[in-house]
């Protein structure tokens, strides 16, 4: 048994575990730091695989700032409250068989073909996902995917101002702007 | 680079998650134990806690986290065409540009609507215009 | 090299690593108080050992005989978990800092540098964005008003100021090409007095910016409202006490020490300088002494800033993140930009 196998064991075990936590933790924070396990995890196959780039992008993004953002979801909406358990969607239970079922058989289906990128995922010779290969393909190929992620990250930034902020209107805000307020008010108004 | 750099890296993860619960739990047992139900209430400089702990963050904290995210991705994209930097050439720096621009754009959006304001005083005062209804309420 | 010599170098490298970290917080600390004595006007710590040296462990030796409270609501597998996920990604960032020239060791070049990662870079940052999670755990399990709000002040400054440093950093990649630390060490060496062009401290502002935004990310003065008692008594790890509490302490200084090496690394060409025409088997010497004097005048500006600076308000402090330093940075990411591709390949139009 290599090294290899015994660290692909290990892991393989963990991000299981980590998944299992986060469909059954009662609390939110736990399943929140069971995901992350899972995250972790994912992060040390890319390694296995020689994507070191994409290893490391994969604990910065997804386990460091998406599972914070979950993390202050989860606390913003408040842990302790009482939930509503009643489930609004009609079939729900069948509905997520069948979705998981379909769900690994596309996995199965994708694991051997190569239509999904168009590329083979392993190829031989390794060293496929330094960040210079990543930079050669996403400056070179994929220039235009790449300049619509930019795109998508202002709407990201658009829907979070559409869901946090009350003020709707850039005219309402303009006013508010302008609205003069008092010198020597201020501590009235923080004390609001 | 092979699996053999990160050995070390594995090996001092052990060592301080080790260290660490070793030594608590070697303090645990030396240490006295005298719980009083006055020490083990929340800490709140001698008063008896009187509400229980907020259980909700405000909203902004949540748009600063998405704000990071944002932040983040471009961090990532920017690091791998920096590596590139001389075989892309002018061009790189145009596609570059482009994405920079939009963000930094992104950023302004985000500034006028307010998001960035962290001042009380200054929130305050938008709400009133905005939502007169909402001070009322508060007022009440 | 055999299985078990690899095995053998990582355990090693590891275990000075880790005794040279526990050493140096006692070192800081100590050179901590007594710096900020002198800055205000005070002995600082004289009793224990020469010059009260020893201070540091004698605090820890009480601390662990000391009474580890467990407040009666916190939610105890997070509560106990969160000093361990502080310590240990302070402990892991050092790994990949290179303090001294590889030396070589019969047949073997061995690095000073715990490993040497091409995305060495990228693996700091994702480790500094982890050390959030103490914060928010030790918050939020402690079960208690204080801790909870200081845990979201302090996630929420530590990853704004995140995004500074790594934006910071672009100049940086941009500059050597590479973000393998040690290819970015050997990109800065040169002869002594050149050092000047050679060093990234050419990249002033990023310097800056990774400098301003490393104290904001340690959460030190005047940076420090996680711990501003006259608001939320100690932040976070209010409700720690004990060895656990020690904890939290040592991963600040370690987090405090790998601040200013990483920006020694990254900006003043880490263990490079003069050697003075020493001979060869004592020119090893110097890299070394090199690497942590430039370490320790960092510190010492911690130290400065903190005994200099008041405290800032939340809404200051957010405010100078985002609205300041990171336009900042965003602008002088474009304007290094062009003159670095000026200067490499002519102006776009000739």
């Amino acid at each position: 048994m290599t090294a290899e196998t015994v660290v692909f064991v290990i892991f393989a075990l963990a991000a299981l575990a980590g998944a299992l936590t986060m469909v059954t933790a009662r609390n939110p924070v736990y399943s929140a730091m069971g995901l992350l396990t899972t995250m972790f995890s994912i992060a040390v196959f890319f390694v296995l695989n020689d994507a070191h780039f994409v290893a490391a992008v994969h604990v910065l993004i997804y386990a460091g700032a998406v599972m914070t953002l979950f993390l202050f979801v989860i606390m913003l909406i408040g842990v302790d409250k009482a939930e509503d358990i009643r489930e609004s969607i009609p079939f729900q239970r069948p509905m997520a068989v069948v979705l998981g079922a379909g769900l690994f058989v596309l996995v199965l289906v994708a694991g051997r073909a190569s239509w999904v990128t168009g590329t083979r995922a392993v190829e031989e010779g390794g060293a496929l996902g330094t960040i210079e290969n990543v930079a050669d393909e996403l400056f070179g190929v994929w220039l235009l995917p790449f300049e619509a992620t930019v795109l998508l990250l202002t709407i990201a930034a658009v829907g979070t101002i559409a869901l946090a902020q009350f003020l709707d209107k850039p005219r309402e805000l303009a006013a508010a702007r302008e609205a003069e307020i008092a010198p020597g008010h201020e501590d009235e108004e923080r004390a609001e | 680079m092979t699996l053999a750099d990160y050995l070390p890296i594995a090996l001092m993860f052990v060592l301080g998650v080790g260290f660490a619960s070793v030594a608590m739990y070697f303090s645990w047992r030396i240490a006295p134990k005298k719980p009083t139900p006055e020490k083990l209430a929340p800490y709140e400089c001698g008063i008896v806690p009187l509400q229980e702990p907020a259980q909700r963050f405000p909203v902004k904290f949540y748009m600063v986290a998405m704000l990071f995210v944002i932040f983040d991705v471009e961090i990532i994209f920017l690091f791998a065409w920096a590596v590139r930097f001389d075989q892309f050439g002018w061009a790189g720096i145009a596609a570059v540009g482009i994405f920079v621009a939009l963000l930094i754009e992104t950023l302004v959006y985000v500034w006028k609507r307010g998001a960035l304001d962290w001042n009380v005083a200054r929130r305050a005062r938008y709400r009133r215009v905005v939502a007169p209804e909402r001070v009322q309420e508060e007022a009440a | 090299m055999t299985g078990w010599e690899t095995l053998l170098t990582a355990a090693i490298k590891v275990a000075v690593a880790f005794a040279l970290l526990l050493s140096l917080t006692i070192v800081l600390v100590w050179f901590e108080r007594k710096i900020v004595a002198d800055m205000q006007n005070r002995l600082g710590p004289t009793r224990a050992g020469p010059y009260g040296m020893l201070q540091t462990v004698a605090d820890g030796v009480k601390l662990l005989f000391k009474e580890s409270v467990t407040p009666r609501r916190v939610e105890f597998a997070l509560y106990i978990a969160a000093p361990i996920a502080a310590l240990v990604p302070a402990l892991l960032i050092f790994l990949v800092i290179p303090i001294g020239r590889p030396f070589t060791l019969g047949d073997r070049v061995i690095d000073l540098a715990g490993t040497d990662l091409n995305v060495a870079v990228l693996y700091v940052l994702a480790l500094s964005s982890l050390a959030v999670y103490a914060v928010v755990l030790a918050g939020w399990s402690s079960g208690s008003k204080y801790p909870l709000l200081g845990a979201v002040r302090a996630s929420a400054q530590m990853i704004s100021y995140e995004a500074a440093m790594g934006l910071a950093l672009v100049p940086v990649i941009l500059f050597t090409g590479t973000t393998s630390i040690r290819a970015i060490v050997d990109a800065q060496a040169g002869e002594f007095l050149s050092f000047l062009g050679i060093w990234n401290i050419v990249l002033v502002p990023s310097f800056l910016i990774f400098f301003i935004a490393g104290v904001a990310e340690t959460n030190r003065a005047p940076f420090d409202l996680v711990e501003a008692e006259s608001e939320i008594v100690g932040g976070y790890h209010t409700e720690y006490s004990g060895f656990r509490f020690a904890l939290f302490f040592l991963a600040e200084y370690i987090n405090i020490f790998n601040i200013s090496a990483l920006t020694t690394t990254l900006f003043l060409g880490g263990w490079h300088g003069p050697t003075f025409g020493a001979p060869e088997w004592l020119a090893w010497v110097f890299p070394i002494v090199w690497f942590f004097v430039k370490t320790v005048a960092l510190v010492f500006v911690f130290v400065w800033i903190r005994a200099s600076l008041p405290r800032m308000r939340y809404d200051q402090l957010m405010q100078f993140g985002w609205k300041r330093l990171i336009p900042l940075t965003l602008v002088w990411i474009i304007l290094s930009t062009v003159a670095i591709g000026f200067r490499r390949f002519g102006a776009p139009w000739g």
